[in-house]
């Protein structure tokens, strides 16, 4: 069976939701995969919804869009609404349980919870939400190698955010050793 | 050369630049604003032309000024602002001098919004300005896509002395994919026989759109007629999958025609005999092949973000021999592939029993 | 024997061709003067000009030049389109009030705030001619045109534009002044602004505009001398001549070359 995976981040702009889904991307690239990235927001450039649509593949990708995403990452209330019950059964659900009111119902999909924002600061980075869900998700299901994403992080962040280094490293471990830990049970 | 991942309107601006594109002349609109961005700051760092104009009336007119002088000169917008270009438009097709012209579609009509939308093929390829005319429009549906026809768009804008559209819609233009960009092509040296490069040495030369003698005006657009039809015999492009031995034929272009491949792939994996045609010219409308299939297949069925406007091309191209079916969103909308995916069934349960 | 001497030829830089301007139009004497500048800096082989829409939609017919035809008050665009690409070229427009002050008046505006290095030769008669004297955005309070049969009234239609007073705002603009063709003397002055136009352009020091008050005896209703007169007696009180941007730069250009 090859590897199709259509993966929706969502959250407000400013959550570092597209850098999150554009590393997923680039990631996927060095993977030498098929892979494509779409934005969606309103027109504020801060504060707004912000989403993306990354799907990866073995095989050449049609559709950049999907009514049924197999993954999502919900970063506020707001998405986690709109997003749970689009998702494919047996598919995947990574929430950012800081920021919502009631957890996710459904139980014929994968979730994955876990407090990215108070996780974050206690890191020190409120912005490193979007790494450790990253790391959750991929904890979870490797869509791509864990190895990867950090050569790719440090290639992207560059010398000129080298005091980051750590920090992106840290929170990508940490959501990830939340997500090989939760099992589906736990979750719901 | 190495395969990136690019923007479809970054791609855009640097295959134009690879190109050879020596100046550029834009207005800021969503969502094309990339593509000017990145001539802003790549065309002053290569001692290229790049002015941010004052409208997309102005855009277009310097555009028209230079091309006069033999240069590979572009604007980019977005439907609005292509409506607003369409005065100029006229002009440099009634020249006949060459100019390349991109179009990241949003919703429309009126302000609309900024998602993506097809809603300006009957602008782009029927009413691209007044007079008697069509320009060549070529319709990406990916980056690499994108990249490639940028490069083909200049070519064809040189060989015609015509106007070439690039359209995508906004999903293309910010959608981020792996592509492969070509290496830098040196500009021209030499400008054309008919450029307006000053007189010196030779007679002075005229580039105008003004005849005022009617039968001098029917010759001008005799000649203009001639030269579409040589484009129209020669320059149909189209590409297809799984269109051998099939009942039904989804036709879409750009954005649509990818999202309706993997709904065709969907149908084939259940078992119905489907296929697609994808158009990469809008203008001239690969209508020969498509004729060809409507020999040999029961149904047609467009997918378009806007109200069905292709479909009247399909319609013209299927002469009568098949039904033709439409399914598509408006306003900005994306279809996803179920919902064509549920349209096929609709129609494939229907197909009547074989006859040919 | 008596030696000959030539005191009044064709400008190498007019085409020997017969113009469509009515008689007593000084469209043909604002090109004489363009042409006689062109000439005496000698950069006829390099020159691009850009015609109008209106009454001299048919300058690239006249001038001895490679020349272009523009959209209806779209000559600014395209002379910054041609003269981005060929920065060493001089490149002109030629416009009337409709075409500078009306539909084109954002092109004028923004051409001369970029300053970007063109010449504009904006011949403002106060109506438009080609239509058949309909009322301009520099037609006079009370003037009778075609759409304004009782008189241009303010209340109504606003008040006429001063073109050389608005562009001199413009930061971009080097050299902006107001010349009439009324009589001999003021066509000399005249020739003097389009040669300073012309010279600023060529040292490279941003836009630069010369307006020039011109009769339409066909359309005012006027004999050739009548409207001469109306051009020196109502439209120069309403339209100051004179020079309204002079750089520094552009100052000591005239004062080096006279």
């Amino acid at each position: 069976m090859t590897m199709h995976e259509e993966i929706i981040f969502a959250g407000f702009g400013g959550q570092g939701v597209l850098f999150g889904g554009q590393l997923l991307a680039y990631t996927a690239l060095a993977e030498e995969k098929h892979v494509t990235w779409i934005p969606s927001y309103g027109p504020e450039m801060r504060g707004g919804t912000a989403n993306c649509t990354v799907v990866v593949s073995d095989d050449p990708i049609g559709s950049p869009v999907c009514r049924n995403p197999s993954i999502v990452i919900t970063f506020n209330n707001p998405s986690l609404e709109k997003y749970e019950s689009l998702i494919k059964p047996g598919g995947l659900l990574v929430v950012n349980e800081s920021l919502i009111v009631e957890p996710p119902t459904r139980t014929d999909i994968d979730v994955v919870l876990l407090p990215a924002t108070t996780l974050a600061t206690e890191l020190g980075d409120t912005k490193m939400t979007n790494m450790i869900l990253l790391g959750a998700l991929l904890g979870r299901r490797p869509v791509v190698a864990m190895e990867t994403v950090q050569a790719v992080l440090l290639d992207k962040l560059g010398s000129r955010k080298a005091h980051l280094h750590e920090l992106n490293l840290a929170a990508l471990a940490r959501g990830q050793e939340i997500g090989l830990a939760q099992n589906t049970e736990q979750a719901v | 050369m190495t395969i990136e991942l690019l923007k479809g309107n970054v791609a855009l601006a640097e295959a134009a630049i690879r190109a050879g594109v020596e100046a550029y002349f834009g207005y800021p609109i969503t969502p094309q604003t990339e593509l000017l961005e990145h001539m802003a700051k790549r065309m002053p760092e290569l001692g290229r032309a790049f002015v941010q104009a004052e409208s997309e009336v102005a855009a277009i007119n310097m555009v028209y000024g230079a091309a006069c002088t033999g240069v590979r000169t572009m604007t980019s917008s977005s439907s609005p602002g292509i409506s607003l270009m369409q005065e100029g438009l006229s002009y440099i097709a009634g020249s006949e001098v060459p100019a390349v012209i991109v179009d990241i579609m949003r919703g429309g009509p009126g302000l609309g919004n900024i998602q993506p939308s097809q809603s300006d093929y009957f602008q782009v390829t029927r009413s691209a300005g007044h007079g008697d005319y069509h320009p060549i429009v070529l319709a990406p549906a990916s980056v690499q896509e994108a990249i490639d026809l940028m490069t083909e768009a200049f070519d064809l804008a040189d060989k015609y002395r015509h106007v070439v559209y690039v359209v995508a819609d906004g999903l293309l233009g910010q959608m981020m994919e792996p592509a492969e960009l070509p290496p830098m092509q040196p500009l021209r040296k030499e400008r054309a026989g008919w450029a307006l490069t000053g007189s010196e040495g030779r007679e002075k030369r005229i580039i105008t759109s003004l005849q005022l003698n009617a039968p001098d005006l029917e010759a001008v657009n005799l000649r203009l007629q001639f030269k579409l039809a040589e484009i129209r015999k020669r320059e149909q492009r189209s590409t297809e999958m799984l269109t051998e031995n099939v009942r039904l034929v989804v036709v879409g272009y750009g954005t649509a025609g990818r999202i309706a491949e993997t709904a065709v792939k969907r149908a084939r994996e259940d078992g119905m005999k489907v296929g697609l045609f994808r158009p990469i010219t809008l203008w001239p409308f690969p209508e020969r092949r498509l004729s060809a299939l409507a020999d040999q297949v029961d149904a047609f069925l467009v997918v378009e973000m806007n109200a069905g406007q292709m479909l009247d091309d399909v319609r013209l191209a299927a002469g009568g021999q098949v039904p033709v079916s439409f399914v598509g969103r408006m306003g900005g909308v994306v279809p996803v592939p179920e919902e064509i995916y549920d349209k096929i069934e609709e129609i494939y349960v229907k197909l009547p029993v074989r006859v040919r | 024997m008596v030696e000959e001497k030539v005191v009044y030829q064709r400008p190498d830089a007019l085409c020997d061709v017969p113009t469509h301007y009515c008689p007593g139009c000084t469209h043909g004497v604002a090109h004489r003067l363009v042409a006689e500048v062109i000439d005496e800096l000698g950069v006829r082989g390099r020159t691009i000009g850009v015609s109008p829409v209106g009454c001299a939609v048919f300058a690239y017919q006249y001038f001895d030049m490679d020349g272009a035809e523009a959209a209806h008050g779209r000559a600014p665009a395209m002379a910054t389109g041609i003269k981005r690409v060929m920065p060493d070229h001089v490149v002109f427009t030629y416009q009337g009030d409709g075409d500078l002050a009306a539909i084109g008046i954002a092109e004028i505006i923004h051409a001369a705030t970029r300053g970007e290095n063109i010449t504009t030769i904006f011949i403002n008669n106060a109506i438009y001619g080609m239509t058949g004297g309909q009322m301009a955005p520099t037609t006079l309070p009370g003037q009778r045109t075609t759409s304004s049969p009782s008189g241009r009234d303010v209340e109504l239609t606003g008040y006429p534009i001063r073109m050389a007073e608005l562009l001199a705002g413009m930061p971009g603009a080097a050299y902006v002044a107001r010349q009439s063709l009324h009589s001999v003397k003021e066509i000399n002055r005249a020739k003097r602004a389009i040669a300073t136009a012309f010279k600023a352009q060529l040292a490279g020091l941003g836009f630069s505009m010369v307006e020039l008050l011109s009769s339409c005896p066909t359309n005012w209703k006027l004999t050739p001398p009548e409207a001469l007169a109306w051009v020196e007696q109502v439209m120069v009180p309403y339209y100051p001549l004179g020079e309204y941007k002079v750089t520094d730069e552009v100052r000591a250009l005239t004062r080096k070359q006279g």
